[in-house]
């Protein structure tokens, strides 16, 4: 081969050329594929992508939104208020124990493929939920019917033997174990929607994926792409479709707060409304906008002791750690989006029920209750560690903020030592469960109205306890209070308990009641209401075009 | 004109032409002094180090109330100070001192970026030119173990690496008994674990220049000559591959501090209250945004970085030249 | 024939691959289905196990995961309940491609030009400028330089789209934030491998021939130039064909960046094993690749 051949060869410069052109022709290629889509009525940053659309499978927010515009439950909540209303049961009686109740479904409704909804639709969506082959998280929250628990556990066969049975096409009878507050809350919860059997029979884990999919609530889903969008389309033949705001709906997962709100200002989005997703370094500005809506919500944030460990098996030592936090610091100078400082577990504005005040800051007593226990001005106290996960991929780093600041409090107040370990999620997860901790940051959101979705959970040997805290007092208390019927009694009950939890014990301190945050313009978007469990149903929200 | 093709090899190929040690380090050094981009960066990253080392002295030596509010972990109510003659570079949301913060994160940078290198270094050479020189089935063996390791997802390699050695670090009766030395084996499993990550692409380049090598006249010439093949390894080729070696390791330093950091956006870097520049930048990072800009936050810690990088790469460059046979 | 036997080779190495994988994602500690919330009964966590076959003994699920994966099938996500691997990649991997090959063609396209310039003009003000930048963008990490371009051009100027992945619009930013660290990387190599090769005997020869300045640039010392890029091609183009975590995060584009770190994070134990799969496939294509692409442009290297 000769020189000059092979240098032709490798004619860099033209293939260099070469590769150019190619590289616009893709370009070019590309501008072809544009998506032609219609735009939507409404887009609204919605959150994480949702792990599911399964109403029995979903555990989190972002997945309930999406989930309450396409299926529905006996009752719906109250876009204002957030309290169960008629959903698909339009009436129902309660028996005077509280133990029984009958539910008359309404008789027009179908699904959005055109099939009637009957009251065995309902009997098979509970049934499955609570099927041990779904595989479902909130299984738990049909646990209030008969033989539930055992039929979940295997230990029924039988799912005749579960109180939930079809009375007629459109009567449902439920029987209850205990006299339950709260259960209609709870039959607007996703874990009891009412699903389609066919769909979910012929096509097994993979039947969201079907299209149509039948849908018995306000919207049908048109489509489905991880990491890029949920479009939603109104449901024509929902029950209440005339009250259906807008026609579509895209709900959009974005995992940057900053890029949430560089679309939200750059006017592609309407509504933010996951509070992960507001940029907290900016909370101050935003915070004075006319766009920015804060309100109460039901979710704590606190700090568990490991009471299994010394020191902190001493109540008098959690005590006084619980008194040495400035906690209105940590609000004025860490969280800045209006929260207000916790005392007490159960956040304020649950129905039925005032919390007892619990321990104030009082760097005084603090240090007295430290060296009643031994430690006088924090002398032969061990180091002791504070797990707090880590906040992944541009996430806020609040739990950091926080952690920093204690250990600065404690340090000054108290002369103790603590040390800070950061986790990675599961890592944090697996290490407070298993109580290989000495104090971790945990927060809590309640899943319903009710002091017992937060009291319940620090009964010995519950599964979110996780403290080793064991207290037989307490234990008695709550389980009196789920089977009292009577309102008054239950709420003094459940306050003897929250005393007990936050103010003589202390194996816990709650530190901040989180608000809630949406974004959005109240002259454009209408139908955003501000409540307590920051629900939001999608049919009544819509965009006013001005002109 | 086919023999001219046959004996095709970078100048680099020429056996070493006979010169006292001593006159190629003097002349080596002149070069060096003549480049002045690198020059500045020796000079630059000379008075970074001094920073770095005497600051801490310094806190030290003044005590009082400027060593407490100059302490990098110090929380004060004064957040979001903007730089001023009290904090030079501002403070943050803790109302830490961020010129503070940035000199005791270099520690931690700068310490990662260097064992990282060289853990990669050496693996990455040594792996790379013995399955390039060898060829054959020990080089299949070698590039596959290299291609099994670079498809397995680092995140978790790194998670299981912490976490795992971790626990049994946690019960070696050494660390056992000193809390200060359990806090350090964190940072020292992250120098690991960046360095065990980052070995596999300098071992492809190196094996890759070898390759092409191996088959020039003269490393032929040397083994018709019955030099033995480590022999010819260290002295023919290793020596070659200096140049390409010497600019990717300045690649690799930058790569593997950014790693770091990246690392600490995700939780499994160094932990707080202790910094690097990597957590540094991501605390600053949520300031570029289009409403309100505490700038000193991502600025200084990141033009910290930035010029340090820099630096290294410059450095990198003149000492190739320097060195470097090629450029004789 | 010896790219027949390393493509033969190869299935081996996957399976290594998928089983330590396999192996090492299950050594992490925490699992799939642990929450923030411990669910009502053990029993529930249970049942979970029990559906995705994780009470069995590791062997037995790594033989099952075999089994499906020579029907072609990844298994189910166990992060995304209702989404296979298969799902992951069929939507993911599409958006990730277009985007890698732009960044890629991006990168060498500057890359390569930079290189060739600054090599060309050694020692002129092209040539400070050129390195210089080539340095810088190698220097500031992706998660600064990816916002601080969207605030410049899609907020303040309002040239291009803050985010998302509807149009060829959407693609300049992310595109040109992903592609620029590579193109960094590429012009250095190529200014290195053109500084060398001109000193080479082969262009000494071709000069003492009378050769013209440009002929030499172009012909000779360019060819020998782009062997190390071609080296570092193979791996270059696998990382961005797979996608990338940050770009992909703050562009909120649909590909498999994101789940290449987040899957390890969340323990999504299929997706893990799917996607190491899913990119050693392509890592091993492409090297394989980069390796016929050395017998073409150096004659002198030989496999047998």
């Amino acid at each position: 081969m000769t020189f000059s051949k092979r240098a032709r060869r490798f004619g860099s410069l033209a293939r260099f050329c070469l590769f150019s052109c190619g590289w616009v022709s893709v370009w070019l290629c590309l501008s072809g594929c544009v998506r032609h889509e219609p735009p939507a009525d409404l887009t609204i940053i919605n959150g994480a992508e949702p792990e599911s659309l399964d109403p029995a499978i979903i555990t989190g927010q972002p997945e309930l939104r999406a989930v309450q515009g396409l299926f529905e439950g006996l009752t719906r909540l109250d876009p204002k208020t957030a309290r169960p209303i008629p959903g698909l049961a339009e009436r129902w009686e309660i028996s005077p124990d509280g133990l029984v109740y009958l539910f008359h479904l309404r008789t027009n409704l179908v699904w959005s493929t055109g099939e009637p909804i009957r009251s065995d639709d309902l009997v098979y969506s509970w049934i499955r939920a609570l099927n041990p082959a779904t595989g479902s998280d909130y299984a738990g929250q049909l646990f209030y019917l008969k033989n539930a628990e055992d039929f979940n556990a295997g230990k029924i066969k039988d799912p005749a033997r579960v109180g939930v049975h079809a009375v007629d096409p459109f009567t449902v009878r439920v029987e209850l174990n205990h006299p339950t507050a709260f259960f209609l809350d709870l039959c607007a919860f996703p874990t009891l929607y009412v699903v389609p059997r066919q769909t979910i029979e012929s096509h097994g884990d993979r039947w969201l994926m079907v299209r149509p999919l039948p849908s018995s609530g306000p919207y049908e889903l048109a489509a489905w792409r991880l990491n890029d969008k949920i479009r939603l389309k109104k449901n024509p033949r929902y029950w209440d479709a005339a009250n259906t705001q807008s026609e579509i709906i895209d709900l959009l997962p974005v995992g940057s707060p900053i890029t949430s709100l560089n679309l939200y200002e750059n006017g592609q989005v309407d509504i933010i409304w996951d509070k992960d997703l507001v940029p907290v370094e900016l909370l101050d500005v935003l915070q004075h906008r006319p766009d920015f809506h804060s309100f109460n919500y039901l979710g704590t944030y606190f700090i568990r002791f490991n009471v299994t460990r010394k020191p902190f098996d001493d109540p008098r030592v959690r005590r006084a750690l619980a008194m040495a936090v400035d906690k209105n610091r940590l609000v004025r100078k860490i969280t800045k989006a209006g929260e207000r400082p916790a005392s007490h577990l159960v956040p304020d504005g649950v129905a039925h029920y005032t919390s007892p005040v619990g321990l104030e800051y009082d760097p005084e007593q603090a240090r007295q209750l430290l060296s009643e226990a031994g430690y006088p001005g924090g002398r032969n106290f061990p180091r002791f560690n504070y797990i707090f996960n880590a906040a992944a991929g541009g996430a806020a780093k609040i739990h950091e903020n926080v952690a920093i600041e204690l250990q600065q409090m404690w340090r000054d107040t108290l002369g103790v030592e603590m040390e800070l370990k950061q986790l990675e999620w599961k890592v944090f997860l697996g290490a407070q469960s298993r109580l290989d901790y000495d104090a971790s940051r945990s927060s809590w959101v309640g899943d319903y109205n009710d002091p017992q979705t937060f009291l319940g959970m620090f009964t010995s040997g519950d599964g979110n306890n996780r403290t080793g805290w064991k207290n037989q007092t307490y234990d008695a208390l709550i389980r009196e209070a789920g089977e009292q019927p009577d309102q008054d009694l239950r709420a003094s009950l459940f306050q003897r308990a929250e005393a007990l939890l936050v103010r003589d014990e202390a194996p816990i301190v709650p530190l901040i009641f989180y608000v809630g945050i949406n974004y959005f313009d109240t002259n454009r978007i209408q139908g955003v209401y501000q409540n307590l469990l920051d629900s939001h149903p999608l049919q009544s929200i819509r965009k006013i075009h001005k002109p | 004109m086919s023999d001219l093709l046959n004996s095709v090899s970078q100048g680099a190929g020429d056996p070493p032409v006979p010169q006292s040690p001593a006159a190629v380090s003097s002349a080596a050094w002149l070069r060096f002094k003549r480049n002045r981009p690198a020059l500045a960066s020796a000079w630059y990253l000379a008075a970074l180090l001094l920073a770095i080392l005497a600051w801490p002295l310094a806190l030290k030596v003044a005590g009082g109330g400027f060593a407490q509010t100059h302490d990098p972990n110090w929380l004060s109510d004064g957040q979001f100070l903007p730089p001023g003659s009290l904090h030079w570079f501002g403070t943050d949301v803790h109302g830490r001192d961020v010129f503070s913060r940035v000199l005791f994160g270099a520690q931690i940078s700068l310490l990662v970026g260097l064992v990282g290198t060289l853990v990669s270094l050496v693996i990455g050479v040594l792996w790379g030119a013995v399955a390039g020189y060898a060829g054959g089935r020990l080089d299949g063996f070698l590039m596959r173990t290299v291609d099994v390791l670079y498809s397995l997802p680092s995140v978790i390699f790194v998670i299981v690496l912490i976490t795992t050695l971790g626990e049994l670090m946690k019960h070696a009766p050494l660390v056992a008994h000193s809390p200060a030395l359990a806090k350090q084996i964190r940072v020292l499993l992250l120098f690991v674990g960046l360095g065990a990550i980052s070995w596999l692409t300098m071992a492809r380049i190196v094996r890759g220049q070898v390759l092409s090598l191996r088959t020039r006249a003269f490393v032929e010439a040397s083994r018709v000559l019955g030099a033995r093949p480590w022999r010819i390894l260290t002295r023919h080729i290793l020596p070659n591959i200096f140049g390409v070696v010497i600019t990717y390791l300045a690649l690799t330093m930058p790569a593997i501090i950014l790693y770091e950091s990246f690392l600490s956006f995700l939780g499994l870097g160094v932990e707080p209250p202790m910094a690097s520049w990597g957590t540094l930048i991501a605390e600053g990072v949520g300031q570029i945004n289009p409403l309100r800009v505490y700038w000193w936050l991502i600025l200084f810690p990141g033009g910290v970085l930035v010029t340090t990088l820099l630096a290294l790469n410059f450095l990198g460059d003149g000492l190739r030249d320097a060195w470097d046979v090629k450029a004789r | 024939m010896y790219f027949l036997r390393r493509l033969a080779f190869s299935i081996p190495l996957l399976l290594v691959i998928s089983a330590l994988a396999f192996v090492l994602v299950r050594l992490a500690p925490g699992g799939p289905f642990d929450r923030d919330r411990a669910p009502a009964s053990p029993e529930i966590e249970a049942n979970l196990r029990a559906k995705y076959h994780l009470d069995e003994p590791i062997w037995k699920q790594y033989a099952r995961y075999v089994g499906d994966l020579a029907h072609g099938d990844f298994g189910v996500s166990l992060k995304y309940r209702n989404h296979t691997v298969n799902d992951i990649i069929a939507q993911g991997l599409p958006v990730s491609m277009t985007l890698g090959v732009l960044a890629f063609g991006f990168a060498l396209a500057v890359g390569l030009t930079v290189g060739f310039i600054t090599a060309a003009r050694r020692g002129g003000w092209e040539d400070y400028v050129g390195s210089f930048l080539s340095m810088l963008v190698v220097c500031v990490p992706g998660f600064v330089l990816a916002p601080l371009l969207v605030l410049v051009f899609a907020v303040k100027l309002k040239w291009l789209p803050v985010a998302l992945w509807d149009s060829p619009w959407h693609m300049v930013l992310p595109v040109v934030a992903l592609g620029l660290y590579f193109a960094g990387k590429v012009a250095r190599l190529t200014r290195e491998g053109m500084l060398s090769a001109m000193q080479s005997e082969c262009v000494t020869a071709a000069r003492a021939k009378g050769l013209g300045e440009n002929t030499l640039l172009f012909r000779h010392a360019f060819r020998l130039a782009v062997l190390p890029v071609v080296s570092y091609s193979g791996p270059m183009l696998a990382d961005l064909l797979t996608g990338s975590f940050i770009i992909e995060n703050i562009f909120q584009i649909p590909g498999i960046g994101v789940f290449l770190v987040n899957s390890s994070l969340n323990r999504d134990y299929t997706v893990v094993v799917g996607l190491a799969l899913l990119y050693a496939v392509l890592l091993v294509g492409l090297n394989l690749l980069v390796d016929a692409a050395y017998t073409w442009l150096d004659p002198r290297v030989k496999y047998e």
